[in-house]
């Protein structure tokens, strides 16, 4: 069926098969490989993407689901303000090992910062407690989201 | 001259991928699809121990899209694959060993195609007795899985230093106990994967999620009769590997397919499922340990016995147990040692490598001894481990002299001036209504490299391009603990160079040299003593070349600054695309080899080892955890955790934290929630919400220390530290369980049912009752509904 949706703030016409699995559409039939897919079953939060500014799971919806809404990956948010800090705050916190959880909890925790741009320790846990990372402990990532949390407030200001 | 700042050992330079990981940009295996692909699947036996006698393949050749259903008989060569022993069938040919053996191998146009066809294979097979608990696999009648390995015996083994049943009779206090370990699995978030071709000239080109491309040539090789050059290797960077991706996962498998999809590319892709059910594992282990000390707390002998349970095929089963065994008395001076190992096949789920390979299991053990020792002794437990703790000079548990690097007293020194050691007092006495709190101690330790007889090498590349861009040619894979960026430090230190001047090109076999694998803590170590040398070399060439350029007599002042080599008492300089602008392709490359040094003499203390002893080179660490228990629900929460880390000097700070962090909360999963239940080999815990693994949430805010020594063998004194941390959550948190509680668990992992149980039971049952049955404990994990169609993964 053909679904029109925003991709990454561009207008985007498919044309694909209504039950098409999300991240097969974005991964495979657009070529945006930052989506990733670590379970399938929406317990890993690796292929986390933006649907309507709210965080969703590409490997649990659906192709129709698209249609008519406002979606970002990774590759869209790092040309986003907000998500370009974060994208940053991770780099320079040294949040990022084997970078396959990376896109998906940036997403994650660009959602959250959207609810509350300031958040506590344990809520950036709770916010990035559906994102699975096995490499890092998670401490430098939740030091990236205060990070990145700062700089954003900072940019505002400024 | 510049406003560039060359890179620099010793500072928290940037990861050089970071970046490309953080924007969605970098490609790993799995982000590979070429134009017309196959898709690959392998079709799973689904029964424990059979007589396989026939594949029925017509339902799922039926199915639209499939091109393709494969058998044994459509694999080439000897149709075996294994690191040490060859012992494992890319396609079963006789007997189906465990229930995640591959019987055939699907090839299709899609994935929908594809999973259908494979739920289609009829598998018909003639059942055989099988057996599941190491101990019947060793009694007298037990079901065998391998002729060649009578009484199901992988490797019986012996460390004797001294005479440790006399000394032990004459020990003022000895304390014994009875352990066990669970099986775990690596649950990297990117599961095996990987693409394969095909060439017009017969060879077959690979890009694969590995963590030994170079090896992967020869076990495709060997396996298929094809020559090793015929084989070409790529890794990018793994989205985790933890030892889980040692060995052939995928490989063998997408060269068969390859060599039967006329010449169209093959991807295979493990769903999570698969992953769980048919990919390495963790060694399940049972411990006996006896520990005397004399009255002053001096330990005098250890007496111990270990069974690791390896599964249905060898993989590094045998490598594994000596490792553990070569720690079994932990980073103490202790004469008198005897410890005794047996490495068992079963018909459970294949254990191979993983992170803190077989020393997670006896570092349990070895330190709830400890403690235990410290209490009859009425010594606080970090006098009790300072007091025996190794110095350079001493003779360890295998009886060698370690000569290299040994920090574990600055480690303990450096946790006993933490204030969570000072005042955990006051801080256990605010504990909440209905919780205990308490603090547990673990030191660690753990060897890097492959141990002796076995050549621990790597040969470094780098090359000049004609644009003046160095480029590292690494050999050797990074599975997300930033090897490779640690090479671009170590290349930018050396030549003078920034991140803007360099890249590290990921292991391809086409153009790297083989360098081992990326495992056992000598990723960084060895490549980066190869590449020093490399790079060494290539800054002498474009001084000299530079100075030919610059009509100098002497090479005295000039000297490489980012982009270019200057001469300052002149004020000239030229950029390195000038001066590449002047080499042969074959100046502008340099090559160089380091080979790791063993030990000399080796301790006759051990019999029955094959390859991998002993070790000469240890990382150390103290571990401090801080847990509240809840009385009521039997949870233990870890609230601090604290590693102080010997990793002699430290190249990336933030690097160094990163693997300590990582492998605290690794093995802070391995200590409170992760086991990899099974039924009669196959695996019920099939998903990540029946194989839990910590999220933000269960881990705690981790402070990594670096105690920094001095290993002089090392890359600007470096040591690996990817393992050491590993081993330290579950002893850690298991021994503040004991202090907050007064119950000694001794059966990880530490769930809640068994601290309830523990608790209920008193001290003394806790101490010595056998383990609950997991099955029988009613958990999320073990109640998953068993797949009858196990075989259709």
């Amino acid at each position: 069926m053909p679904i029109r949706f925003e991709l990454n703030g561009l207008p985007t016409d498919i044309d694909c098969a209504a039950d098409r699995r999300v991240i097969d559409l974005l991964r495979e039939d657009l070529g945006l490989f930052g989506t990733k897919e670590g379970c399938g079953t929406g317990e890993c939060g690796a292929c986390t993407i933006l649907v309507g500014g709210e965080a969703r799971l590409a490997c649990l919806m659906l192709a129709a689901q698209l249609a008519g809404r406002q979606v970002t990956t990774v590759e869209g948010m790092t040309h986003t303000p907000d998500g370009a800090v974060l994208a940053q705050a991770f780099v320079e916190e040294g949040a990022v090992q084997c970078g396959f959880c990376t896109p998906g909890m940036q997403m994650a925790a660009l959602a959250m910062l959207r609810q509350n741009a300031n958040p506590s320790r344990e809520a950036i846990r709770e916010g990035l407690s559906g994102n699975l990372c096995r490499c890092t402990g998670y401490v430098k990532i939740i030091a990236a989201v205060q990070r990145a949390a700062r700089d954003i407030s900072d940019e505002r200001r400024a | 001259m510049t406003d560039r700042t060359p890179l620099c050992a010793g500072k928290p330079d940037l990861r050089g991928d970071a970046t490309a990981k953080a924007s969605g940009k970098e490609r790993f295996a799995a982000d590979h699809y070429p134009d017309l692909l196959l898709w690959a699947g392998a079709v799973r036996a689904g029964v424990s121990h059979a007589r396989l006698k026939a594949v029925n393949t017509t339902d799922a050749l039926a199915v639209p899209g499939v091109i393709r259903v494969l058998t044994c008989a459509d694999v080439p060569g000897p149709n075996r694959h294994g690191i040490i022993h060859k012992d494992m069938p890319v396609l079963v040919d006789d007997r189906i060993r465990y229930p995640g053996d591959a019987v055939a191998l699907v090839l299709a146009e899609t994935r929908e195609a594809l999973r259908e066809a494979v739920s289609l294979v009829r598998v018909e097979s003639e059942a055989l007795p099988a057996v599941f608990d190491p101990a019947a696999a060793l009694a007298e009648g037990a079901p065998q899985l391998h002729e060649t390995h009578p009484a199901n015996t992988l490797m019986a083994a012996e460390i004797r230093k001294g005479d440790a049943a006399g000394a032990l009779a004459g020990c003022d206090v000895v304390v014994a106990g009875e352990f066990s370990t669970q099986v775990q699995a690596h649950a990297f978030l990117e599961t095996e994967n990987g693409v394969a071709r095909l060439a017009e000239d017969g060879s077959i080109d690979m890009v694969v999620s590995s963590q030994s491309p170079f090896r992967d040539r020869l076990e495709v090789g060997a396996a298929l009769g094809i020559p090793f050059n015929k084989i070409r290797i790529r890794a990018p960077h793994l989205g985790g590997g933890f030892g889980g991706k040692d060995g052939a996962t995928v490989q063998c498998l997408l060269a068969v397919a390859a060599l039967h999809s006329a010449g169209r590319p093959v991807k295979m892709h493990w769903e999570r499922e698969e992953n769980l059910a048919a990919g390495y594992k963790r060694h399940a282990c049972q411990l006996h340990y006896q520990l005397g000390a004399r009255r002053d707390g001096t330990l005098q002998a250890l007496i111990c016995h270990l069974v690791y349970d390896t599964g249905a095929y060898a993989h590094l089963g045998g490598e594994v147990m000596e490792l553990g065994m070569e720690h079994g008395g932990g980073p103490y001076r202790i004469p008198h040692v005897l410890v005794t190992g047996k490495c068992v096949f079963t018909n459970n789920p294949v254990a191979g490598a993983m992170r803190a390979f077989g020393v997670c299991q006896v570092t349990f053990a070895v330190e709830a001894m400890m403690d235990r020792l410290a209490r009859e002794l009425d010594l606080g437990p970090l006098e009790l481990r300072r007091r025996n703790a190794l110095s350079e000079g001493d003779t360890n548990c295998s009886g060698m002299r370690v000569i290299t690097s040994t920090g574990i007293i600055g480690c303990l020194e450096t946790l006993r001036l933490h204030p969570f050691w000072e005042q955990r007092e006051e801080w256990k006495e605010q504990a909440r209504p209905h919780t205990r709190r308490g603090v547990g101690l673990a030191s660690v330790w753990n060897a890097a490299g492959y141990g002796g007889k076995v050549r621990d090498a790597a040969i470094a590349k780098v090359e000049l391009t004609p644009e003046g861009t160095v480029v590292v040619h690494s050999a050797v894979a990074d599975m997300g603990q930033g090897n490779s960026c640690a090479f671009m430090q170590i290349a930018g230190h050396v030549l003078g160079q920034d991140a803007a001047q360099l890249i590290v090109r990921q292991p391809d076999t086409a153009t790297a040299y083989p360098s081992g694998s990326s495992a056992a803590g000598r990723t960084t170590y060895t490549f980066g003593n190869a590449l020093i040398k490399a790079c060494e070399e290539l800054k002498a060439r474009l001084i000299n070349r530079a100075g030919l350029l610059f009509f100098i007599d002497s090479d005295q002042h000039l000297c490489l600054v980012p982009g270019k080599v200057v001469h300052p008492p002149s004020g000239r300089e030229l950029s390195l695309q000038q001066i590449a602008g002047f080499m042969s392709q074959e100046d502008r490359v340099c090559i160089s080899q380091f080979v790791a040094p063993v030990c000399d003499p080796v301790p006759d203390t051990a019999t029955g080892f094959f390859i991998g002893f002993p070790h000469v080179i240890f990382a150390y660490g103290a571990h401090l955890a801080r847990i509240e228990v809840d009385l009521l629900t039997g949870v233990i929460q870890v609230c601090d955790y604290l590693a102080v880390t010997d990793g002699g000097t430290v190249v990336n700070p933030v690097m160094f934290d990163q693997q300590v962090e990582g492998g605290v909360a690794q093995g802070l999963g391995y200590a409170l929630m992760e086991e990899v239940v099974t039924r009669e080999g196959r695996v019920l815990s099939d998903g990540l919400s029946t194989y839990l693994i910590p999220g933000a949430m269960d881990v705690p805010n981790i402070v990594s220390l670096a105690w920094q020594g001095h290993e002089a063998t090392g890359p600007f004194g470096m040591k690996g530290v990817g393992e050491v941390a590993m081993n330290g959550p579950l002893p850690a948190v298991a021994n503040a369980l004991s202090d907050a509680c007064g119950i000694h668990l001794q059966h990880a992992p530490l769930t809640p049912e068994r601290v309830l149980m523990a608790m209920s039971a008193g001290s003394e049952e806790g101490c010595k009752g056998p383990a609950p049955p997991v099955e029988s404990l009613g958990r999320s994990r073990a109640s998953s509904v068993e797949r009858p169609n196990a075989h259709t993964l």
